[in-house]
């Protein structure tokens, strides 16, 4: 397969939040501003990008020749656990803003269904490394990019004149469904 | 048995490797934290709300601990909370004086003149900077509700004559409906204080009588009254200083405009310390 096309399919087509509806948590809690929509979709493109690598290596040199597939959730959480810890860590020493931003949301990148779901996914769809390294940014940027048009949505949504009833988490469903129906349309794009 | 014993092995050696690799990030990664400060916002309500002028709890917190901020800095914890930080930092805890928001416009849809509808999103900020909004005063309140809005403690309602209303009970002196409002109508006051003079506009009172019935008028008359000289006048407006009223109510009697009022259940004396 071709590597752009895989990249391209993993961004727009089947975009993890919009058309699979993994990832939906982070999607509505932290796509309140871009700033801290962009940073979660940086930080979860990291951890999705290594680990999609670091998942690879052991479901081929670990797993595989071990003859213990059935233990691949184990591992995979194990992997993604870890990652997250690192990757809260280092942006706790080099960006505290960034840090206090994202507040819990940052541990809970582990419990993030779309990086369980990518590793699983590339091992079922028999990636070689470098596709499923690909696949994994493809997946992150297509993360980010539907934070970052929530949030600027959800930007927008505050001054609009929105019925009592639908303030706050009632019409960001909406606009969100309205966004996933959107990228339906590009369906036909490969 | 073969196929567990893999299992355990292999799933063990890779969490013992990544906790190897997490327990030397840890080191690398290690940020240094104050354990006084750690303390002190453990005591700290931690809602953020920045009433104290500082980004959320934490901020404060470090600010204290460096000296930078008073103990009694977080109006929302009050004495309480005063006292658990003066402790932790062994200090002497400061006496907060405990403040509430007042709402200085007392023209609500019954009482000031309107001049054009407005159709636009209802926000005061956005009402305010499109041509003024609709109220003919341009001093008043535009009743769109920002200030509520802003209010996380559920301390402010809009009346049914588009004013807002504190809840006193609830209010922390936090300061954000006083930064929402674009007209500068709400000031935070000491719990105490029972007259208010409840009016910004600042234009002559031939104008005012054209767009509001309780606006002032700057007659003066209040000024005169005033056994402690807690009333000035200052462009064409009436206003008072919280250090010296007495809550004596002289004012509100003869104010024509029934512009200044006195609130229901404050103390009807104030000891004031004479201010030369």
């Amino acid at each position: 397969m071709n590597l752009f096309l895989l990249f391209l399919s993993a961004l727009l087509v089947n975009n993890f939040v919009l058309v699979r509806f993994l990832g939906t948590c982070p999607f509505m809690g932290v796509s309140k501003d871009v700033d801290s929509a962009f940073g979660m979709g940086v930080a979860t493109t990291f951890v999705l990008v290594v680990s999609a690598a670091v998942t690879w290596l052991i479901e081929h040199f670990i797993l595989g020749p071990l003859s213990i597939p059935f233990m691949q959730t184990t591992a995979f959480i194990l992997v993604i656990a870890a990652l997250v810890q690192l990757v809260e860590m280092f942006l706790h020493k080099t960006s505290p803003g960034l840090y206090k931003a994202m507040g819990i949301f940052l541990p809970l990148i582990t419990t993030n269904c779309c990086i369980l779901g990518l590793a699983i996914m590339s091992v079922q769809n028999a990636y070689n490394f470098i596709e499923a390294v690909v696949f994994g940014l493809g997946a992150g940027l297509g993360f980010t990019l539907a934070l970052v048009l929530m949030a600027g949505i959800r930007e927008e949504l505050r001054f609009a004149d929105i019925p009592e009833p639908m303030l706050g988490a009632p019409i960001a469903f909406i606009c969100a469904g309205l966004l996933s129906l959107a990228f339906s349309g590009f369906a036909g794009l490969i | 048995m073969n196929t567990v014993l893999v299992s355990l092995v292999s799933m063990g050696s890779l969490a013992a490797l990544f906790a190897l690799g997490l327990a030397v990030a840890g080191r690398v990664f290690s940020v240094e934290t104050d354990p006084k400060v750690d303390a002190v916002e453990e005591v700290l309500p931690g809602v953020n709300c920045g009433g104290c002028g500082f980004a959320g709890c934490r901020a404060f917190a470090e600010a204290v601990s460096s000296g930078k901020a008073p103990t009694n800095g977080c109006p929302v914890g009050g004495a309480r909370v005063a006292k658990l930080v003066a402790e932790i930092l062994g200090v002497e805890a400061a006496a907060p004086v405990r403040r509430v928001a007042q709402v200085l416009c007392k023209g609500g849809l019954e009482e000031a003149k309107q001049r054009g509808d407005y159709d636009g999103p209802k926000d005061c900020r956005l009402a305010h900077a499109t041509q003024g909004g609709d109220k003919a005063c341009a001093y008043g309140c535009l009743g769109y509700g920002s200030c509520v809005k802003a209010c996380a403690f559920d301390a402010m309602y809009m009346s049914d004559n588009g004013l807002p209303v504190v809840v006193e009970e609830n209010c922390t002196a936090c300061g954000k409906c006083v930064e929402a409002c674009p007209r500068d109508i709400i000031i935070l006051v000491p719990e105490e204080q029972g007259v208010h003079i409840r009016c910004r506009n600042l234009d002559p009172g031939r104008f005012i009588r054209q767009v509001c019935s309780v606006g002032c008028i700057a007659c003066q008359r209040c000024v005169k009254t005033c056994p402690t000289g807690a009333i000035y006048m200052q462009d064409n407006l009436a206003r008072i200083d919280y250090d010296k009223c007495t809550n004596c109510r002289k004012c509100v009697e003869v104010c024509p405009m029934k512009t200044i009022v006195w609130q229901e259940g404050k103390p009807l004396v104030l000891e004031k310390a004479a201010v030369s």
